[in-house]
């Protein structure tokens, strides 16, 4: 791995040249020409720099990019037309990625009152905010079957970590220290064994069973005083159902564990499997995923926890609490002693939580049960419609998301399944999820959601069929793909294995990056 | 795909050549091609001792991460510096140059359990 490059030319008189070869769009710093951005950054006061010593200070000024407002603008704006968005086209990545985000809830989420509310408000000026935080967290109990819900995590992954910490408190508490593994099977998120990992827990993995379930024998076997959770994700993320959810929760707890279930698939059951009531002891939800909020990628997302029973003494606090006025607060410090305490700052995102709650609003009960219709629906006409041109491994009716795989493709004409994708970019679609879940060889997971007509699905069936056809006819094409897009196939080994993490301008003598 | 006579094979897709009481350990070309373009692979250090079945180290590619599992246990000897610097040597040269670990062998029965090589390409042929 290459040290990243950290001094800086920049030479116009030599023409910037981009990693990209000829320029798609020149960065900022590439636009920038000196004096330009004079006077819009203030100067600060001639003795500003007293305080600082001497040997701390800079001794040239930052080069920071000098350009006209209209340059900016332009700059930006050119960069967006470049991108590829689910309002500009159809995204099977479904809502692992993002799914059409109604406006309504950018609506809700710009009203005044929460957009401008301070974080440090006291309770009595931010009521309307913690009456919608306390409705959010009964709609999702209702939604769930659980008793109750933490609004602060900040993400899914995070809402994992909230969840088994709270597993470890609720061992720790009854003194069984033995239990230091956590039960994921192995076609789980990546999440659930860092979770695992990041609690201080030792994963233990099962397999699936050829229906592409959980190996209910292999969930006893693996199953023993040692076991403090189970990681359930149901619909798994082969978008299959676990049928025997009942036996499998039975088992965990007869071995004395407690049974997690992430909750990245809920889109799928809205409205049809609580999973509260079928026994799980905590989840979480990702309200990108089945409330339609903006991703959070690393930005502000959510990922509420609910819990059964069993874990409510340890819920980060503070909860939203209604008095019996009907007044909301906040819980007070120390009022829950055996609380995990907070897991963030403030009440969570709540900019997203706004999102979530308009949408819940916006569908109501019905409209939420008829979402999780549309997306099952919507995934199984479109597998049925790929079925003779790729292989289904798992051919039983799905729920919103269903795995394919090239495997036969690559066999036949050595097209494999990123071939497959890159060339659905030229089709004018973003491609699928693809090598994920790992136990399927070659696979795409797709997923239509619930947003989508019979034309979008028809003409992204022809394409995929189109591209496999294409692949026995002009393997080339395929593996050459894409060929219409603003770039064509870049090199993610070489991008992995020296990684060049900061941007310089290239001078004559300089090769861009390695093809 | 490669499967080279002579070397021993677990069912993780790990390759083992015994020199004296000393295994060579490596993935095989099959496991390298499923990974797809290796870029970082994670070493034990010198010295730890492994059991059977362990997961001493992480082959990280562009698809996938996946442990790596001791085919026998032993203590490790040896491990493939150069793989820091060109992880791509595991796609290219599996059975030669991108060799992982050289491990002393605990217990050769442990040897004696892994596949032969017509067993292992039954093995990869089953899929």
């Amino acid at each position: 791995m290459t040290a990243p490059r950290i001094e800086m030319t920049i030479g116009p008189e030599l023409g910037p040249r981009t990693a990209l070869g000829p320029m798609l769009q020149p960065t900022l710093m590439e636009l920038s020409r000196p004096g330009r951005g004079e006077g819009k950054v203030p100067h600060p006061p001639a003795d500003a720099l007293e305080d600082i010593p001497v040997e701390h200070r800079r001794a040239m000024p930052p080069a920071l990019p000098e350009l006209n407002e209209a340059e900016v603008v332009r700059h930006f704006v050119n960069l967006s037309h470049l991108n590829y968005s689910i309002d500009s086209g159809f995204y099977p990545l479904g809502s692992c990625t993002m799914k059409f985000n109604p406006k309504i809830n950018e609506w809700a989420a710009r009203l005044f009152g929460f957009a401008k509310l301070h974080p440090l408000a006291p309770d009595a000026l931010a009521q309307g905010t913690l009456q919608l935080l306390w409705e959010l967290e009964e709609a999702l109990k209702e939604i769930s079957g659980m008793a109750a819900v933490t609004l602060q995590p900040a993400a899914g992954a995070h809402g994992e970590l909230t969840g088994i910490l709270m597993v470890r408190a609720y061992h720790e508490a009854r003194g069984d220290h033995d239990r230091r593994e956590v039960i994921v099977p192995d076609s789980s998120h990546g999440t659930n064994p860092a979770t695992a990992s990041m609690a201080g827990f030792t994963t233990v993995t099962v397999p699936s069973d050829e229906r592409g379930g959980v190996d209910l024998d292999a969930l006893r076997a693996a199953l023993s005083p040692r076991t403090a959770a189970v990681m359930l994700t149901n619909p798994s993320t082969l978008g299959l159902f676990e049928d025997r959810i009942v036996e499998l929760l039975d088992a965990v707890h007869a071995a004395g564990a407690l049974a997690y279930m992430d909750g990245a698939n809920l889109n799928a059951v809205l409205g049809k499997f609580r999973p509260g009531a079928a026994g799980f002891d905590v989840m979480h939800f990702n309200v990108h995923k089945t409330f339609s909020t903006p991703h959070g990628g690393g930005g502000p997302g959510a990922g509420p926890v609910g819990v059964g029973e069993a874990l409510l003494p340890y819920l980060p606090s503070p909860l939203v609490l209604r008095e019996p006025d009907g007044s909301f607060r906040l819980e007070r410090p120390g009022e829950r002693p055996e609380s995990i305490g907070r897991v963030r700052a403030y009440q969570g995102s709540t900019g997203v939580l706004v999102r979530a709650y308009a949408y819940i609003r916006a569908h109501g009960g019905t409209g939420l049960a008829q979402v999780s219709e549309d997306a099952v629906l919507a995934a199984n006409y479109l597998k049925s419609r790929l079925g003779g041109a790729y292989e289904i491994p798992f051919d039983r009716p799905c729920k919103h998301e269903f795995v394919a795989t090239a495997r036969p493709l690559k066999e036949a004409t050595g097209v494999r399944t990123l071939d497959v994708a890159k060339r659905l970019i030229d089709k004018g679609y973003h491609p699928p999820t693809i090598y994920f879940p790992l136990i399927v060889e070659e696979c795409l997971l797709i997923e239509p959601t619930e947003t989508e007509s019979v034309e979008t699905l028809d003409a992204f069936a022809e394409a995929l069929i189109e591209i496999a056809r294409e692949a026995h006819e002009d393997p080339d094409l395929v593996i050459g793909a894409p060929h219409s897009a603003p770039v064509r196939r870049l090199d993610e080994a070489t991008a992995a294995r020296q990684p060049d993490l900061r941007w310089r301008a290239m001078t004559g003598a300089e090769t861009p990056c390695p093809q | 795909m490669e499967v080279r006579d002579g070397l021993r094979y677990s069912d993780d897709h790990e390759w083992l050549r015994l020199e004296g009481d000393v295994g060579v350990i490596g993935i095989t070309a099959y496991a390298a091609d499923q990974l797809g373009d290796v870029v970082f692979v994670e070493m034990p250090a010198v010295g730890a001792t492994l059991t059977l079945h362990q997961a001493f180290g992480v082959v990280e590619s562009v698809k996938a991460v996946s442990d790596l599992y001791a085919p026998v246990g032993g203590e490790v000897v040896g491990v493939n510096e150069a793989l820091a610097g060109r992880p791509e040597l595991v796609n290219s040269d599996p059975y030669g140059d991108g060799w992982m670990v050289k491990l002393r062998v605990a217990d050769a029965a442990q040897v004696d359990a892994l596949k032969d090589a017509d067993a292992y390409r039954e093995l990869i042929r089953a899929g």
